[in-house]
This record gives structure tokens, C-alpha cells and sequence, in this order.
């Protein structure tokens, strides 16, 4: 029965890699993000503890995540259950959980490609040195962001309209990024707006790998992980009360 | 024993009732039309059939088994209205997929011809006229080798060159021992392949029997004519 789990996941990945809309603004946005003011700007920057080539690899690096996460799972379960096609699925023999291990692995694979090619801009472009247990730590909680973001993805998918899915995904995840602090360091924002931060799973999730690279966060990196793990949860009970309350009008 | 069964099957949402206490049985090897206008409670019927939803009261077995058990969902293939199939897979990787998921699938040869999808497996669904979309979608309703198939308005929006070209495929599938339930709006479609058909009119069964009784039974040589007198009989005794 493996076969199919894995068939699944080989299948989703084509389709997402073969969907421009996807493949290209999952990847091409971040790296190009990160070559203007990663790069191409980072003299003009006041230096801090760490240059902002270094600072963003983590910034940006959770934006990119969340990104391949939100997409996959919110846009494309909004518009496969809206559509029709979760329900040819679901009339077929395919194990319901190879469906959402399919989505988890695009978001893995899409978030550690965009990772990995960030890190190579930084390292080659913007002399980003560090050890080497530093960028795989690194590499590896950015990529497992991918966990929290699904279950956030997931209970978006359940709730938005198939023709405004990618929308809605704009309006949470843009946002999120701005307010946690993904595109310019969380200090730079006004006060009010800083105090919304705590509240997002984006800022935890940023100041985790900024505690990685050393920059200056706030409050203990224990506090984050716990916070990420919460929202994780939070979502997922929430996108499992969504499918058991669709499951009720299906099989009452 | 019939390889699908309703047996006194209402279905309400809300106000509406859309099945009330139907009974109904298709036995192996037999094509099944389940005929009637729009809102008559067909889709509602193959959608209990299929463990979409659950029937409000009554009961509903394939094969002896509940509808969305894995048992039932092996031996069964459905193809379904959707408004959207994912259009970035090739036809091949499409019938790869759902042939999968089952324990003991067709050839993948076997079912791009069986559907008469040989010369196109290599592209893109989103590339295909409608009439190919619809053996696409046939294909992965048989790719299981099943003995059921449910067909919920396989021909709708076809030209007539490629409503044919389905039927063909479908009498194939008939004539290997399958059985079919079908829903069409097109009476000519139930004429020409359906062993028996049944009315549905405001979620009751109107008329059963052969096309060739169900026409006698109203005096009319087509069976558009007595799909008409039963839906007027219908809405008097109604009344």
C-alpha cells in the first residue's frame, strides 16, 4: 500500500513544478527579494550585529516557507474540494492521508529548494560565512516550518471559495509576513504594529532562525517553538472540525 | 444478490426533500438509466450509492457492503460531474495515479485503450478537447478493472461524434460483465444503452422497466415521449 502514498506525492509534485503559478512565484519571489535588498542594497544598510545579508537568509527563509506551505495546501485544497475534484478523489479507493502527505511533501521540497538557493545567493553573493553546523541547524528549522504552515494552509483550504482561494492566501500570508517581521526587521516597525507581532506565527517563526544566526531577538527561543507548535495545533484542529463537520453531511 | 441497492432511501437537506423512500437495485451485468429533470433526486441517489452522503433514512450497499467502505470503493469506479480536473498531469500520469489506488488495476496500456485515449497519453489534460476530458475521466473510472461503474452524466456538453465514441467504450465495458449505473438527461442516450431505466420525478421512482415497456406502457414509439406523458401523469397524480 506504500506504493501509493509515494505515487501520490510523485504525482503532486509534477503538477505543482508543471503549474507556472506556483513553481515561479514560490521560488522567484524570495530569491528576488533577497537579491535587491539582501544583496544589491546591503551597503546602504546601517550594519548591525550581523550584515543584512545574513539577517534576511532567516527572514526571508521563513517567508519562503510559508509561501510553498500556504499555496499548496490553501490554495490547492480550496480549489480541488470547491471544484469537484477532492470529491472524484474521495469516491475512489486513494487513503485520505495520502492526499495530505502528497501536499506536505510539494511544500518540503518547494521550501527546501527556495532555502537552499538563498543560501547559495548569500553565501557566493553576500559573504555570508558561518559554521557548518550553523547552516544546516538552520536549513533544517526553516524546512520544518513547513509542518505549522500546513495545518494553517489546511484549515484555509477548508474554509475559502475555490475562485477566491489564492486571494485569501494573499491577504493572511502578505500580511503575515510584513507584520512578523519576514520583511524588514520587527524593530523597524512603529510600536503599535510591533504589538500585534507576538500574536503571529510568522514573528515566532522568524525569530527562532534569527536566533540561529546570533541576531538580537526577543524573549527565549523555547517561547517561540512552543508558540509555533501552538498555532500548528490550533490550525489543525481546526481544519479537522471543518472535515468532520463536512464528513457529518456526507455520511451523518 | 444485486450489486447495488437502495432500499427505502430518503434524504432531506433542510427543507427539501430530495429522495423520499426510494427503493432501487441493479443486478450484475444490467445498465441502469436513472432518468428525470433536474432537482428529481438523481445526483442525490448515485451520490448515496457512492458514500458521499448519507442517506436520512434507508439504506444503501454495494455489493452487501456500506457505500464508503474501502470493500465497496475497490470494486466500484465513478465518473463524476467536476467542474475541474487538475490540469498540469498528462493523461498517462492521470490514469497512473487512480490505477494505484487500487489492489488489482487493468493494464495501463489496457485502459488508454479501452478508453481511446492511445495516440494522446502524453499531454497535458489542460490541453484536451472536452470530448477527450470525458475519456480521461472515464478511464480512471475503469482503470480499477471494477465491476460496477457509476456514470453521472458522461456525455454532457459532447458533440454527437464524441457522445458516440463514449457509448462505444461503454457498451465494451457491458460486454466484459460490468455493470453500469448511468444518469443522463438524454433519453436517446438511455435508449440506446440502457437494459433498464428508471424515472425519478420530485424524489420518488415515476416508471420502471425496459425502454421497450416503459414506451408501451404510454403508447409512444420514443422514449422522449414517454419520459413527457410520465412526468404529466406524474404531476396530476401529484396534484
Amino acid at each position: 500500500m506504500s506504493g501509493v502514498y509515494w505515487m501520490e506525492a510523485k504525482m503532486e509534485l509534477r503538477k505543482m513544478a508543471r503549474l507556472r503559478q506556483y513553481s515561479l512565484s514560490v521560488v522567484g519571489f524570495p530569491l528576488m527579494f533577497y537579491v535587491f535588498f539582501g544583496l544589491a542594497m546591503a551597503s546602504q544598510m546601517t550594519p548591525g550585529p550581523i550584515s543584512i545579508s545574513k539577517y534576511l537568509l532567516a527572514t526571508y527563509g521563513a517567508f519562503s516557507v510559508m509561501g510553498a506551505t500556504l499555496y499548496a495546501f490553501g490554495a490547492g485544497v480550496a480549489v480541488e474540494r470547491g471544484l469537484g475534484w477532492l470529491e472524484v478523489k474521495r469516491a475512489s479507493p486513494m487513503p485520505a492521508g495520502a492526499y495530505l502527505l502528497a501536499k506536505m511533501v510539494v511544500s518540503v521540497v518547494f521550501g527546501a529548494l527556495v532555502v537552499s538557493l538563498l543560501f547559495a545567493l548569500g553565501a557566493i553573493f553576500g559573504g555570508v560565512r558561518m559554521p557548518a553546523g550553523q547552516w544546516l541547524l538552520l536549513w533544517v528549522v526553516l524546512v520544518s516550518g513547513a509542518i505549522p504552515f500546513g495545518a494553517i494552509g489546511l484549515a484555509i483550504g477548508s474554509f475559502a471559495g475555490p475562485n477566491s482561494a489564492p486571494g485569501t492566501v494573499n491577504m493572511i500570508y502578505l500580511p503575515l509576513a510584513f507584520l512578523g517581521g519576514l520583511w524588514m526587521p520587527i524593530e523597524v516597525l512603529p510600536k503599535m504594529l510591533r504589538q500585534i507581532a507576538p500574536w503571529l506565527p510568522s514573528y515566532h517563526f522568524g525569530q527562532i532562525g534569527l536566533a540561529i544566526l546570533g541576531a538580537p531577538t526577543e524573549g527565549a527561543i523555547a517561547t517561540h517553538v512552543e508558540a509555533l507548535v501552538g498555532f500548528g495545533l490550533i490550525f489543525a484542529g481546526v481544519a479537522w472540525m471543518a472535515q468532520s463537520r463536512e464528513h457529518v453531511k456526507m455520511y451523518g | 444478490m444485486s450489486v447495488a441497492e437502495l432500499r427505502r432511501v430518503s434524504k432531506r437537506y433542510g427543507e427539501v426533500e430530495a429522495l423520499r423512500g426510494i427503493d432501487l437495485s441493479l443486478e450484475r451485468g444490467e445498465l441502469l438509466a436513472l432518468l428525470g429533470p433536474n432537482g428529481a433526486g438523481k445526483t442525490t441517489a448515485v451520490r448515496i450509492l457512492l458514500g458521499l452522503a448519507a442517506p436520512t433514512a434507508g439504506e444503501a450497499a454495494l455489493f452487501g457492503h456500506h457505500p464508503a467502505s474501502q470493500e465497496a470503493k475497490m470494486r466500484r469506479g465513478a465518473l463524476l460531474q467536476v467542474a475541474k480536473v487538475p490540469e498540469t498531469l498528462k493523461v498517462r500520469e492521470h490514469v497512473e495515479l487512480f490505477s494505484s489506488y487500487y489492489r488489482n488495476p487493468l493494464p495501463i496500456a489496457e485502459t488508454i485503450a479501452a478508453a481511446g485515449l492511445g495516440g494522446i497519453e502524453n499531454r497535458l489534460f489542460g490541453d484536451l478537447s472536452g470530448g477527450q476530458k470525458q475519456r480521461v475521466l472515464f478511464a480512471l473510472a475503469i482503470c480499477g478493472n471494477p465491476d460496477l461503474l457509476f456514470l453521472d452524466e458522461p456525455t454532457v456538453g459532447l458533440d454527437v461524434e464524441s457522445r458516440r465514441t463514449l457509448w462505444g467504450h461503454i457498451r465494451g465495458f457491458v460486454k466484459r460483465g460490468g455493470s453500469v449505473l448511468l444518469t443522463t438527461h438524454y433519453l436517446e442516450e438511455a435508449d440506446a444503452l440502457a437494459h433498464r431505466v428508471a424515472v425519478i420525478d420530485r424524489g420518488r421512482i415515476a416508471a420502471e422497466g425496459t425502454p421497450a415497456e416503459i414506451k408501451a406502457q404510454t403508447g409512444t414509439s420514443v422514449l422522449e415521449d414517454a419520459f413527457l406523458a410520465i412526468m404529466q401523469e406524474n404531476a396530476e397524480v401529484m396534484r
